[in-house]
């Protein structure tokens, strides 16, 4: 840096000549030279307030940001039981209306540890005096071998048990605490349910896991601890299950049925309100599977979603929606129906004879296993294959429980012509309740495919449209006038019109090949009410006998109409349903054709 | 002047030492505070589900329907059915109420005393 003299020797002298006084000169050079540096240490000043300034807003903002997201955070509540890993919390399960199915309870499991026991022999004594399974003499046994220092006893203790263990005053024996799945409406909905019990144990807690139903379904969602305070809301209606078990087990005990089921469904949303199989189970007591006899007859096998049974005539429906749809008839189509109907060795015949013609609606409401068969004819094997899968028929019917993805409906090896006419009218192929209803559903809300659902819906989604509008509303009719003026008088219901079909099949013979004898299956398959559906419900009563007559009926206008009628009659003012008088409910219909 | 900054800046320090010990300590109550609460909390939530599956079942359908059975000479109660509808213009209209009897006695105050008094002047 050249460094201006203060006192430069050229300017004095120049200024001397003149007679100026020279200091001024030094004067002025010294104030530019603090000036200069001035201007410096400002400058300098100024970048380390900018880079000091810069740090604290780093740190400010670092600690914003931190308090931000403390603030943001949701608020963490500490679950009951959440400990060694092994979280015990597990969701409680609703009704739709709010009403506990599922919930938890904190309880104790007992254990001993041996090495801290005063008295193993009057500690073995008393525990057999509490619970009257246990054996005195081995539990001293267990409590005295040396090489077990830990032993279980008791997985769950009420709180009496809990006291009365206390009062032995025995420092080896300990209390665990666990969390225990409660359903306090019993056997109500157990089928829907399933059942829960322990997974890893330790002794701070136990896992609670389902085994089966919905609390297996939906096994994450429940335990998911993000959603633990949230219930999970069904689309079951308690009081409207309670009823129609408690007309079903009626229907049950007076008909002499083996079991009993009854899918009660929303036409328009595929919400299940009802679902009932009988015999149940009770789920805080959940049985052990059955290891012999049949499958079907333990308590544990839900007939409404696994039980895939050929039908019989209320299969003819789908066959006569099929051949409207397609433009091959029109309700009032003459069809030929003498019989029987011959087809190479197998000969079709009807429950009785029903003259030499009869109209199509004739013959779903007359149900003519002729007529049905010959309507089918003329639209063959490939045509009704697609109709049925549209309708969901020929696969699994989904459904949020464990069980229903394993269960799938019997078809012929071979789709023949013969398969085409037996399966219009109900034999051949197996269908489950729930999926009869979710196929009735979809035939009587507008033609949209309804998929079955456990889950409270909040709005409509329509399917995928199966049948026309125009369809629907015939197939409405006819199905109310199968009521009115067919096999199943017994679900005429003052007030509320209901619109269905029968369906009485042989049972097969479990040892192969044939039918057995006086064996039926009766089914009702209604919607109601008629004229606008809103509900579709299916009772199927296995090898029922009514024999308040002179001799054993056993068909389903005897046996499962009754019990459906009866149930509709009792749900449907639960429902929000009001009551039309039949007149009203026959003059929308035929206006709307 | 130098000392002085010196001294200045070790008692900040100290003084800066003994208030993080007192954030610190009291950060550990409130956390010991917060489990305490998270603890009760959870009892409560335990006690309430406990009242809320008491409840539950206390409520069942079938019990319910054992008590309408039991109390039927009482209650009376039946399943609705679609008898129990009916129209608007079935239920009658309330006929108005007449708070008083007509044939006790009656106080009134004031008007009716004045009213006599006047009377009495037009009277002959």
């Amino acid at each position: 840096m050249i460094r201006t003299p203060l006192r430069p020797l050229a300017r004095v002298l120049q200024a001397r000549e003149r007679g100026e006084n020279p200091d001024l000169i030094e004067r002025e050079n010294r104030r530019l030279r603090q000036e200069a540096a001035r201007d410096q240490a400002r400058s300098r000043a100024e970048t380390r307030l900018l880079a000091l300034s810069l740090l604290f807003m780093c740190a400010f903002v670092v600690l914003g940001a931190r308090m931000g997201l403390l603030a943001a955070t949701e608020p963490m509540e500490v679950s009951r039981g959440a400990s060694e890993d092994i979280s015990s919390a597990r969701a409680d399960i609703v009704d739709r209306n709010g009403r506990v199915l599922a919930t938890n309870m904190a309880t104790h499991a007992l254990y001993a540890e041996t090495r801290r026991m005063v008295d193993p022999e009057h500690a073995a004594q008393e525990l057999a005096r509490i619970f009257p399974d246990i054996d005195a003499a081995r539990m001293v046994a267990r409590f005295t071998d040396p090489n077990r220092r830990f032993i279980w006893i008791r997985t769950r203790l009420s709180p009496e048990q809990m006291q009365e263990v206390h009062d032995i005053g025995e420092p080896g024996l300990l209390f665990a605490p666990r969390e225990m799945r409660l359903y306090p409406n019993g056997r109500m909905a157990a089928h829907v349910l399933g059942g829960a019990s322990f997974g890893q144990q330790g002794v701070r807690a136990a896992e609670v896991i389902g085994v089966a139903g919905s609390e297996l379904f939906f096994e994450e969602r429940l335990r998911d601890p993000a959603r633990i305070g949230e219930p999970l809301r069904l689309s079951l209606d308690l009081t409207v299950q309670a009823i129609v078990t408690e007309v079903l087990e009626g229907g049950k005990r007076v008909l002499n049925a083996r079991g009993a089921t009854a899918v009660l469904m929303d036409v328009h949303t595929g919400e299940i309100i009802s679902l009932v199989s009988l015999p149940d189970f009770d789920p805080n007591n959940r049985p052990p599977p059955p290891t012999e006899g049949e499958p079907a007859d333990s308590p544990l096998f839900n007939r409404a979603v696994q039980g895939y049974y050929e039908l019989g005539s209320v299969m003819k429906t789908f066959a006569v929606a099929q051949a409207l749809e397609d433009g091959e008839v029109t309700p009032s189509t003459m069809i030929d129906t003498r019989g029987p109907l011959t087809w190479g060795r197998f000969r079709i015949r009807d429950f009785r004879n029903y003259g030499p013609q009869l109209s199509v609606k004739d013959v779903l409401v007359k149900s003519s296993n002729i007529g049905t068969a010959r309507i089918m004819q003329t639209i063959g094997a490939e045509r009704q294959q697609e109709f049925l899968r549209k309708l969901g028929l020929l696969e699994s019917m989904p459904l949020e429980v464990s069980e229903a993805a394993r269960a799938r409906p019997l078809l012929p090896d071979r789709w023949s012509d013969l398969s085409v006419m037996t399966i219009s009218y109900g034999h051949g192929m197996s269908t489950s309740p729930l999926a009869l209803a979710a196929a009735y559903a979809t035939l009587v809300n507008g033609g949209h495919k309804v998929t079955p659902t456990l889950l409270r819906q909040a709005q409509v989604r329509p399917g995928e449209q199966v049948i026309s509008e125009r369809t629907s509303q015939q197939i409405k009719l006819m199905l109310h006038q199968t009521v009115q003026e067919g096999t199943a008088s017994f679900a005429r219901i003052p007030g509320y019109p209901v619109g269905g079909k029968t369906g009485s099949a042989d049972k097969p013979n479990p040892r192969g090949g044939g039918y057995k004898q006086d064996a039926v299956l009766a089914t009702f398959a209604s919607v109601f009410p008629s004229h606008e559906p809103r509900y579709a419900l299916v009772v199927t009563l296995d090898e029922p006998v009514d024999t308040t007559g002179p001799e054993p009926r056993r068909t389903a206008g005897w046996t499962a109409v009754p019990v459906s009628g009866e149930i509709t009659r009792r749900v449907a003012p639960l429902l929000d349903l009001r009551p039309v008088a039949l007149d009203t409910a026959n003059a929308t219909l035929l206006a709307a054709q | 002047m130098r000392s002085l900054l010196y001294l200045f800046t070790a008692l900040g320090v100290i003084a800066l030492a003994a208030w993080a010990y007192r954030e610190n300590h009291l950060t550990q109550s409130a956390m010991n505070e917060r489990s305490a609460l998270e603890r009760e909390i959870s009892n409560l939530e335990g006690s309430l589900r406990i009242q809320r599956a008491e409840w539950a079942y206390l409520n069942r359908p079938d019990r319910l329907r054992e008590l309408v059975d039991i109390n039927f000479e009482r209650l009376k109660l039946v399943p609705i059915t679609a008898m129990h509808f009916g129209e608007i213009g079935q239920i009658a209209y309330p006929m108005p109420q007449f708070g008083a009897d007509l044939g006790e006695t009656i106080e009134v105050f004031g008007a009716i005393e004045t009213l006599s008094e006047t009377l009495e002047e037009q009277l002959p």
